[in-house]
């Protein structure tokens, strides 16, 4: 008779994922005394070994394309987050007209170990969109409510920036900030003669020792994580401390596909797939909480059915899934010829930007709703694959003048990324395809995803802008969009940002929204969600700082529930 | 730094210890990771270097790449050019583990046989330099294929190969030493950017 391999003690807490919310769960909880059990997807990872930093792309054969090249349609083959857009044996399915692109990370600590380290609060207003302007929903908590957690996270983890004023981008608890580079320094002029803001990037990257990690060395490369931590990553910044009480257990290879519910309607199980025997287990805990990234932590939900929940747990709104959201994204390039009057000089600075351009037309009334920020990039980057993609195909030709050309591009090039807020839409969401299962037997998700006009007329907005900044710069506007086709104004894919959220919401409403104030379920109460699905809204502001925020404020108020015995 | 005196071993030793250390953060000291970075580097530099066997080319057909990789980038005044950069056996080794690369390549350096046999009655490497040129000339350029559709393909072909050799080229050492890059390494300060001429 088949026999479920069952945990041998029932931990308090069992942690679902190991990213940004579930690292910040785990430590919290284990430092206020709880045990934890904490299931992965993904192997652990081993930094000294796993890290590429400071590699040349010669010194691998494929020189960071990746076997068959097909890590350059993902991050290239010197980025950590050992995931893709596609995973192998991992399918999901996208309904008729809907492209959306999910990419998930399979290893101990998610996609912090890759992620841009940008680290935005969301402004007061942010919380109050329908108040605001009648598009989607208010927040059930305040940016007060939320205010003393930014301050934790960002006094724990580190961030470099400056104190600003801008309503739109509240100021935090800072490290200082790099100087500029030389293309920042002049996009920054730029943008004063054009009255946009452009500040220090607020970043999650230490500029000096803190809490016993060691300064940025600036190799520029956080994306491939970091050796000496130098960066903010769950698997070594928050998972460390946890396991340092003894009262962390991680196992890894452990794909979750059910929560077990007991009679009384609690949560008293994770069943999940050792994926190494291919079994089936089953950890017990007192508390669940769920952190496995939006859509994944959505579809365990829905893949939880029970007589109680016969749409899967915590669902008897029919609202998990619904609601997601991506950032919106268009991206441009410029020449500079100001530039290339630069002698070659080291321009790796910190990964990622030193400065950029907070959403600056709060005040002022604009053809779509809320706002975007855009990133900025370029210079003497380190060369890579795709590299001089683009100028190949303006350029064409060959010879000479083709090597001559890729010298003049090479260090004059501007780029910029616009990240926006997506409006919720009933066009957008995921639900459980009733006819696909995964290589582990868990049935996938299908995703529906629409753009609507308010994006458009954002993409648009980007575009005008990185045009204007880049003419002031007295350079070329590169980039070529158009309004029709697959990618209008150069509006990439939903989920091509990956600030996939919303599929769980919090809400004060126990009838129309998920999750409550602290991401706890109404509906069964020691379930909890702390990844990107509870945000009621994606404003421009990347989520990771803000689920770091709501992950800590819930962990608190779950061992608070926990020492009162209400879970 | 030096690294004379100190072994392979002994660095690999260091970094575990730290990573185990009982130090709350896994983190291992700077020097020894720029130190073990160094020997690996060493170790590659001095192996030993044979007549490269293409993997997934035909010798006929890899000896054509190597022609058409130096043509597109070119050794010059200043630098190298793709072939010393180890481009054909980089394209080699991506097409040889990619489907759709070697239909695109493999597939690609057929359709330009085809053509010359067309054109000059002789495959692409029988032909004239300038017979060569004159080919790569016409599909090195969109606007041919808008003219004379019949290029149309062979336009695609060279659009991709030149992206892969542009890569190739421009991920080696000679490449990233023709554009003058300076960095990847470490340092304690960041002084920002050198003063702007006016």
């Amino acid at each position: 008779m088949f026999q479920i391999n069952r945990s041998p003690k029932t931990y308090d807490v069992c942690v679902i994922g190991s990213g940004a919310g579930g690292g910040m769960a785990a430590k919290v909880l284990t430092e206020g005394g709880l045990n934890v059990v904490m299931l992965e997807a993904g192997p652990q990872v081993y930094p000294e070994k796993d890290y590429k930093m400071l590699m040349w792309p010669y010194e691998l054969p494929h020189r960071g394309a990746g076997v068959g090249g097909h890590a350059s349609e993902n991050f290239g083959e010197f980025l950590a987050p050992n995931g893709a857009w596609q995973i192998e044996g991992e399918p999901y399915t996208s309904a008729a007209g809907a492209n959306f692109q999910w990419f998930r990370s399979r290893i101990v600590g998610g996609r912090t170990n890759h992620w841009g380290r940008i680290a935005l609060r969301f402004a007061p207003v942010d919380f109050q969109s329908k108040t605001r302007d009648g598009l989607g929903d208010d927040w059930p908590i305040t940016y007060d409510d939320l205010a003393p957690y930014y301050d934790k996270v960002e006094s724990y983890i580190g961030v470099f920036g400056t104190k600003e004023n801008v309503p739109s981008a509240p100021d935090g608890v800072f490290l200082p900030p790099p100087k500029p580079r030389c293309t920042e320094i002049l996009i920054k002029k730029a943008c004063d003669k054009l009255n946009i803001a452009c500040i220090p990037a607020r970043l999650a990257i230490l500029t000096k020792a803190h809490n016993g990690r060691l300064p940025c060395h600036y190799c520029g490369q956080c994306g491939r994580g970091c050796t000496t931590a130098s960066n903010f990553s769950s698997s070594q910044v928050l998972l460390p401390p946890a396991m340092a009480t003894g009262k962390l257990t991680l196992i890894t290879g452990a794909m979750a596909r059910e929560i077990v519910l007991n009679k009384d309607g609690k949560a008293e199980a994770v069943s999940y797939i050792d994926k190494a025997t291919r079994t089936e287990k089953r950890v017990y805990a007192k508390a669940m909480v769920v952190a496995a990234s939006a859509c994944e932590s959505a579809r365990l939900l829905l893949n939880s059915k029970s007589t109680l929940f016969p749409d899967g747990l915590g669902n008897s709104t029919g609202n998990v899934g619904k609601y997601l959201t991506d950032s919106v994204g268009s991206d441009g390039w410029g020449e500079v010829p100001a530039l290339e009057k630069m002698p070659p000089h080291n321009h790796d600075g910190t990964g990622g930007m030193h400065y950029y351009i907070p959403w600056w037309k709060f005040d002022r009334r604009n053809d779509f709703p809320r706002g975007y920020h855009i990133e900025m990039g370029g210079g003497r980057e380190l060369p890579g694959v795709g590299m001089f993609d683009d100028l190949c195909d303006d350029e064409e030709g060959y010879g000479a003048s083709l090597k001559r050309r890729a010298r003049q591009v090479y260090g004059n090039t501007v780029g910029f990324a616009g990240r926006g807020e997506m409006i919720p839409n009933p066009d957008t969401y995921c639900e459980l395809d009733p006819n696909k299962v995964d290589q582990w037997g868990i049935p996938v998700l299908r995703f529906h995803f629409k753009w609507s006009e308010y994006e458009l007329r954002q993409a648009r907005d980007m575009q005008e802008t990185f045009k204007a900044i880049i003419e002031m710069m007295g350079g070329t506007y590169r980039t070529k969009t158009r309004i029709d086709g697959q990618y209008p104004f150069g509006i990439l894919e939903g989920g091509k940002i990956i600030h996939e959220v919303g599929t769980a919401r919090m809400g004060g409403d126990p009838k129309t929204s998920v999750l409550n104030a602290y991401c706890q379920s109404h509906d069964v109460k020691n379930v909890f969600v702390t990844d990107g699905a509870p945000l009621v809204s994606n404003p421009d502001k990347n989520p990771t700082l803000t689920i770091m925020a709501l992950s800590w404020r819930a962990s608190e108020y779950l061992l608070e529930e926990a020492k009162k015995g209400s879970l | 730094m030096a690294i004379t005196g100190i072994s392979r071993r002994d660095v690999l030793r260091t970094l575990a210890m730290s990573a185990a250390g009982g130090s709350v953060l896994q983190v291992i000291p700077l020097e020894a990771a720029e130190l073990a970075h160094q020997m690996v580097h060493k170790e590659r530099a001095a192996a030993p270097t044979t007549k490269y066997a293409p993997k997934y080319f035909s010798a006929r057909q890899f000896e054509m790449l190597t022609w058409l990789c130096d043509a597109i980038v070119p050794k010059d005044e200043k630098s190298g050019g793709a072939v010393e950069a180890g481009a054909p056996e980089f394209i080699d080794l991506l097409t040889s583990e990619n489907e759709k690369f070697q239909l695109a390549l493999g597939g690609g350096l057929m359709w330009l046989d085809n053509y010359c046999v067309d054109q000059y009655q002789k495959t692409f490497m029988e032909c004239a330099p300038e017979q060569r040129k004159e080919t790569l000339d016409l599909i090195a350029f969109r606007r041919n294929a808008r003219k004379d559709h019949s290029l149309s393909q062979g336009v695609a072909f060279f659009a991709f190969l030149r992206k892969m050799t542009c890569d190739g080229y421009y991920t080696s050492k000679i490449g990233i030493a023709d554009l003058e890059y300076i960095g990847n390494v470490t340092r304690s300060e960041w002084p920002g950017c050198p003063p702007l001429p006016e």
